[in-house]
C-alpha cells in the first residue's frame, strides 16, 4: 500500500511501543495498592518512594501477568530474563533510576494478524515485551511557581509491548491497537483504557521509497487514545512527504502529539536524546520461570477473540459482521454466549435472532444512555427471556420492540412486562376470527372492491385487524384466516 | 569490664555477675570520655540506657535471648528506626527513618542494646574514614600518632579496638570490615554474599555490599555472625540456606586441613613486616595440624580494577536517589536541574562525586561494553580461579592489608593509591566469598598487621574454625588502654 504523489510513490513505515499497565492489585516491586482514583500520594510504599536502603521484591503475580499476555500474543516465553536499571533524573522517578528489562526481556516475538477489508490477513509482528515499573506523575498545573509529585503510579507494573515496523498505514495502527486492546482485556491482564493512562502508545514513522531503505524515523509520544492515533499519524505521515518532497530531510527525533490542534511538535532532537546507561539490576536475581509455571498459565488462556469469531460462525452459520462485533470486546461476547446459553435452543435461527437483538436494539438502548454492556439495565438472562417469548410466538417481534424498551426502563424482566401490559400475542384462530370478521362488516364497500381485484387492499384489513388487537394478534395466524375468510 | 569480650559479657550477664544497665553505662562513659576518637556519629544514651533495663528484667526473669543486654555499635548505614542513620554523608544529616533494617531488627530481636551509630567513610566510600561529613575516626592505637583506622567501617573498629562497645556491625563491600579490623588489632568478618539481608543496608555497591561484624575475638563474631545471618524475603539476593551454629566450630582441629598460599597475593615491595606475619599464620597452621601449600589464582591481581568499575557503576545509580526531592538534604535551585546540582554539589563530598563520575562514565554509551561488560567477564573468570583453587584446599590465608595503619598525616593524598588498601581484600567480593581478618601481631613499629582467611562460598564455619586456631596461637597482644 502506497501514497501516490506527483513525484511517486511513497511508503509508510510505522513500528509502536505500546506501555500497558499490567492489571494487579499491587505494584511490581513493593505491596503497595494500585487502585486507580486514590488520593496523592496515598499507595506509596517505602519502595516506591526509594527511601535509602529499601530493596525490590518481585511480584509473582505481575509476573505471570506477562507470561500470560505473551501467550496470549502467539511469542516465546524466556526460561530466564533479567532486569536491568535505566538511568535517568526526574521528580517523578524516586530511585533515579527505572527497573526494567532491556537485555533479556521476559517475552520475545509474537504476532497479531489483523484483517482487511478484503478478508486477507496482515500479520503484524512484534519485537518483544518486558515488564518494567512506572513512573509517579509530576502536577504542573496547580501553582505558578511550584510542581507537585504524586508518587501512586511510581512503581505500578507495565509492560512494554514492542511491534516490529509492520504497520503501513494510520488504519493498521487503528485495526492493531484494537485488536491488541481487545486481546488484552480478554487476557484481563490490562484493562486498555487510553484516557486513563493504563495503555499508552508511542509511535515510530517514517517513509521511503519503495524498494529503497528506510527512512529516518520520528517518534511521537503522547497520543492518549485510538481516534488521536490515527490522527497523529496521519498527520505526522503528511509533515514528512512535505518535507521530503521539498528536498528536505526527516529528522530523528522526539515529537508530542497537541491533541487540540490535531498536530506533532518537536519535543527533543536526536542531539538531546539521552543516555540511559543500561546497566543489570544488582538487587533482583534472573527471573526464572520453570516451563510447569508457564504451561499452567497456558491452559488460563480462554478463547481469544478471533477463535471466538471462527467459532461462532461455524457453529451458529452467523454472519461474519456479527461475529466481529460480538467477538471484539469479551464482555459483550460473555453476554452473548450467556443468553444463547440461557435461551438452551440450538437452533442457528435463535442464534441469529439474539445477534440481532443484542446488536441492533440493546446496542442503540445501550448508545442512547451512554452505557457499556457490563452497566446495561437489561441482563443476558432477561434478553434470553425475551428472545424466547419471540421465538415461542408468545409476542411478536413489533410488540417486542416495545417490551425491550420497557425492559429497559423499568429495569423489568420481559415476562413481567408481558404480563403487566397484556401484551400477550393473540394466537386463538376463533378470537383473531370474530375480530376479523368485525372488519370485513365494517368494510362492506372494501370488501367488494378487494374482490373485484384490488389485492392491495388486503393490508388494509391486517392493520385494521391488528388495530382491533392493539398489535398483539399473531400475524401468521391473522393473515392464514384473512385469506380464508376472504375467499369465502 | 569494658575489656571483656561479647561472649564474655554475654555470660556474667547470665551469671549476674554484672547488670546490662551497667555495662551500659560503663561504655556510654567511655564514648564520652573518648570523644576525640569520633567512633560514634549518633550516641543513643537515653534509648540505650531504656533498652539495657529491658533486658535486666528479661535477664532477672529468665527470658534472655541470645545477645540479651549486650551492647553493640551499629554503622551508620543500617537503616535504625527512629534513630538518625546518616551513611556518613551531609545529605541525610537529618534524616530519621522510619523502618528498620533486617540486620538492626534481627539485634533487637536478639535482645542486643544499641549504643550509637559509629563513623564511616561517607556511603561507605573510602579505606581511611576520613571521607566522613561527620570528621575522620582516630585509631586507638597509639592514639598520639593519630593513626587512620581503616575504613569504611572505622568507627565500628575504632569502637571495638577502643572498648567503646563490646562489638560492632560492618559493612564489607570492598574490604570495609577487614581492612579496619586488621588496622585496629581486632576481628573482622565479612561473610558470603546473600548470608545476611542487605535489607535497610545503604546501598554502595549492590552485588558486592555484605553486612558483617567487627569482633574482639573469633568467637564473638561466631555468635554475633549466627544472629545477624539467613534469607530474608526483603532481600532476593540473600540465600536460602539454614544458618549453622558457627560457635560449635571455634578451637576445633584443623588437622588434615589444606591451607593455600596464593602466590598472586605476595606483591612487590611488600614489607618485611607482612611477609613475617604472613609466614608466622602459615607455620601456625601447620603446627595444628594442616597442610600448608602454595597455590594460584591467576586472574586475581584483576579483582582491584574490575573493583573499581562495577563499585563505581552500581554506586552511581544507587545514589541517584539522593536528589533533594524527597528526604534528605536540599538545596535550593531556579530550576529542577539546578536544584539537582546544588543538592548534590553541596551533599555529596569529593570522593564520592568522584565515584559517581567514573561509575557514570563507565556506564556510558560507548563505554559501557570496554569497562563495564569487560569487568563483568573478568569478574567471572576470578570466580572460576577461586571454584578451581577450592578444589585443591579448604581456605586460602593472605595479609589482610598491604601495609598497616598510616597517619593521617601520611594518608595517600592520590586517590589510586588509597584504593590500593583494598588490594587483598577486593578479590574475596568479587567472588562473593567469605574472608575474616584476624589479628596477628605488630609490626616494627608495634602497629597492628592482621592476616586474611578465604573459604568457598557459605563456609563461614571455616573461617571460625581455622580463625580460632591462628587467634589462639597468635598471642596478640590485644590493645589494653587507649594511651
Amino acid at each position: 500500500m502506497y501514497i501516490e504523489t506527483s513525484t511517486g510513490n511513497w511508503e509508510v513505515v510505522i513500528g509502536l511501543e505500546i506501555h500497558a499497565q499490567i492489571i494487579s492489585n499491587s505494584k511490581l516491586f513493593s505491596s503497595a495498592s494500585t487502585k486507580f482514583g486514590a488520593n496523592p500520594n496515598e499507595n506509596v510504599s517505602y519502595i516506591d518512594a526509594a527511601l535509602p536502603g529499601v530493596l525490590p521484591v518481585i511480584n509473582s503475580y505481575c509476573v505471570d501477568q506477562a507470561i500470560k499476555t505473551g501467550l496470549g500474543l502467539n511469542a516465546t516465553v524466556n526460561n530466564i530474563s533479567f532486569f536491568d536499571r535505566k538511568n535517568y533524573f526526574y521528580a517523578d522517578l524516586p530511585q533515579g533510576y527505572q527497573i526494567t528489562q532491556f537485555f533479556h526481556p521476559i517475552v520475545s516475538g509474537g504476532y497479531i494478524d489483523l484483517e482487511k477489508e478484503d478478508g486477507t490477513l496482515h500479520r503484524i509482528n512484534l519485537e518483544r515485551i518486558h515488564i518494567e515499573q512506572d513512573a509517579g506523575k509530576s502536577i504542573h498545573d496547580q501553582s505558578p511557581t511550584k510542581s507537585f509529585i504524586d508518587l501512586n503510579r511510581a512503581g505500578v507494573a507495565l509492560m512494554e509491548i514492542v511491534t516490529k515496523p509492520d504497520m503501513r498505514s494510520a488504519e493498521e495502527v487503528t485495526l492493531f491497537l484494537q485488536k491488541l486492546r481487545s486481546i488484552l482485556r480478554y487476557l484481563k491482564t490490562c484493562d486498555g483504557n487510553m484516557d486513563e493512562g493504563s495503555m499508552r502508545a508511542d509511535v515510530n514513522i517514517s517513509l521511503h521509497r519503495p524498494g529503497t531503505p528506510y527512512g529516518t524515523r520520528a517518534e511521537i509520544k503522547n497520543v492518549n487514545s485510538i481516534k488521536f492515533m490515527a490522527i497523529a499519524v496521519n498527520y505526522e505521515i503528511e509533515r514528512q512527504i512535505n518535507i521530503l518532497e521539498n528536498g528536505g530531510e526527516v529528522e530523528q527525533e522526539t515529537r508530542l502529539f497537541d491533541s487540540v490542534r490535531g498536530i506533532t511538535k518537536t519535543m527533543r532532537s536526536k542531539e538531546d536524546a539521552q543516555d540511559y546507561r543500561y546497566f543489570p539490576e544488582p538487587d533482583l536475581p534472573p527471573l526464572i520461570l520453570e516451563q510447569s509455571r508457564i504451561d499452567a498459565i497456558k491452559n488460563t488462556i480462554p478463547e481469544l477473540p478471533d477463535a471466538k469469531a471462527r467459532r461462532l460462525q461455524k457453529e451458529y452459520d452467523l454472519p461474519k459482521y456479527d461475529t466481529t462485533l460480538i467477538s471484539e470486546e469479551i464482555e459483550i461476547a460473555d453476554f452473548y454466549e450467556s443468553a444463547l446459553k440461557s435461551i438452551n435452543s440450538g437452533s442457528n435461527e435463535v442464534a441469529k435472532l439474539l445477534a440481532n437483538w443484542l446488536l441492533g436494539d440493546l446496542f442503540a438502548l445501550l448508545n442512547k444512555n451512554n452505557k457499556n454492556i457490563t452497566e446495561s439495565n437489561i441482563s443476558a438472562q432477561n434478553l434470553a427471556e425475551l428472545i424466547i417469548l419471540i421465538k415461542d410466538n408468545v409476542i411478536s417481534g413489533k410488540i417486542a420492540k416495545e417490551v425491550i424498551e420497557l425492559m429497559w426502563n423499568e429495569k423489568k424482566s420481559a415476562k413481567e412486562i408481558v404480563e403487566e401490559k397484556g401484551l400477550k400475542q393473540i394466537t386463538s384462530p376463533e378470537e383473531i376470527k370474530i375480530s376479523l370478521k368485525e372488519v370485513l362488516e365494517e368494510h362492506k364497500d372494501k370488501v367488494l372492491e378487494y374482490k373485484s381485484g384490488k389485492d392491495k387492499l388486503f393490508g388494509f384489513f391486517v392493520g385494521q385487524a391488528m388495530k382491533k388487537t392493539k398489535g398483539k394478534a399473531n400475524p401468521k395466524i391473522l393473515n392464514d384466516i384473512l385469506k380464508e375468510l376472504l375467499s369465502e | 569490664m569494658y575489656k571483656l569480650s561479647l561472649c564474655e559479657i554475654r555470660d556474667g550477664l547470665l551469671k549476674k555477675e554484672f547488670s546490662s544497665v551497667e555495662i551500659t553505662k560503663c561504655f556510654l562513659d567511655r564514648i564520652d570520655r573518648y570523644k576525640n576518637i569520633n567512633a560514634y556519629i549518633t550516641i543513643c544514651h537515653e534509648q540505650a540506657i531504656k533498652s539495657a533495663e529491658e533486658s535486666d528484667k528479661r535477664i532477672s526473669s529468665g527470658d534472655a535471648r541470645t545477645m540479651e543486654g549486650i551492647p553493640i555499635g551499629i554503622k551508620d548505614l543500617f537503616v535504625t528506626k527512629g534513630i538518625r542513620t546518616t551513611s556518613g554523608s551531609k545529605m541525610l544529616e537529618n534524616f530519621i527513618p522510619p523502618y528498620e533494617s533486617t540486620v538492626t531488627q534481627k539485634l533487637i530481636d536478639a535482645g542486643s542494646v544499641f549504643l550509637g551509630k559509629t563513623n564511616m567513610d561517607e556511603f561507605a566510600m573510602g579505606s581511611s574514614n576520613s571521607t566522613s561529613y561527620y570528621g575522620k575516626v582516630l585509631n586507638p592505637w597509639k592514639i598520639q600518632e593519630k593513626l587512620v583506622p581503616g575504613g569504611s567501617s572505622g568507627g565500628s573498629a575504632a569502637a571495638v579496638a577502643g572498648h567503646l562497645c563490646a562489638a560492632a556491625t560492618g559493612s564489607d563491600t570492598g574490604g570495609s570490615i577487614r581492612q579496619p579490623a586488621a588496622f585496629t588489632g581486632i576481628v573482622g568478618l565479612k561473610p558470603t554474599y546473600g548470608r545476611c539481608s542487605r535489607f535497610g543496608m545503604i546501598a554502595m555497591a549492590s552485588s558486592l555490599d555484605q553486612a558483617g561484624v567487627l569482633t574482639k575475638t573469633v568467637q564473638d563474631s561466631a555468635a554475633f555472625l549466627k544472629v545477624i545471618a539467613g534469607y530474608d524475603e526483603k532481600d532476593s539476593t540473600s540465600v536460602k540456606k539454614e544458618v549453622p551454629d558457627y560457635e560449635s566450630f571455634v578451637k576445633k582441629s584443623i588437622k588434615g586441613m589444606k591451607i593455600g598460599i596464593p602466590k598472586e597475593f605476595r606483591v612487590n615491595g611488600m614489607s618485611e613486616d607482612i611477609e613475617k606475619c604472613w609466614r608466622k599464620g602459615a607455620n601456625i597452621l601447620k603446627e595444628a595440624g594442616a597442610e600448608v601449600i602454595d597455590v594460584s589464582l591467576p586472574y586475581a591481581k584483576y579483582a582491584l580494577p574490575v573493583y573499581y568499575i562495577i563499585q563505581p557503576a552500581e554506586a552511581s545509580a544507587n545514589l541517584a536517589r539522593y536528589d533533594g526531592v524527597r528526604y534528605g538534604f536540599r538545596a535550593s535551585g531556579k530550576t529542577l536541574d539546578e536544584m539537582y546540582e546544588n543538592t548534590r554539589e553541596q551533599g555529596f563530598g569529593d570522593e564520592v562525586k568522584r565515584r559517581i563520575m567514573i561509575g557514570t562514565y563507565v556506564l556510558s554509551a560507548g563505554y559501557f561494553d570496554a569497562y563495564y561488560m569487560k569487568a563483568l567477564k573478568v569478574q567471572k573468570l576470578i570466580r572460576q580461579n577461586f571454584h578451581d583453587v577450592f578444589e585443591k584446599v579448604d581456605a586460602l590465608l593472605t595479609p589482610t592489608t598491604p601495609t598497616s595503619a598510616f597517619s593521617l598525616e601520611n594518608e595517600p593524598k592520590d586517590p589510586v593509591t588509597m584504593y590500593l588498601n583494598d588490594i587483598f581484600t577486593v578479590t574475596a567480593n568479587i567472588a562473593g566469598v567469605p574472608g575474616m581478618s584476624v589479628p596477628m601481631g605488630l609490626d616494627s613499629e608495634e602497629k597492628p598487621l592482621g592476616l586474611q582467611l578465604i573459604a568457598p562460598h557459605f563456609r563461614e564455619d571455616l573461617l571460625i574454625q581455622i580463625g580460632s586456631i591462628l587467634e589462639l596461637n597468635a598471642n596478640f597482644p590485644t590493645l589494653k588502654e587507649i594511651l
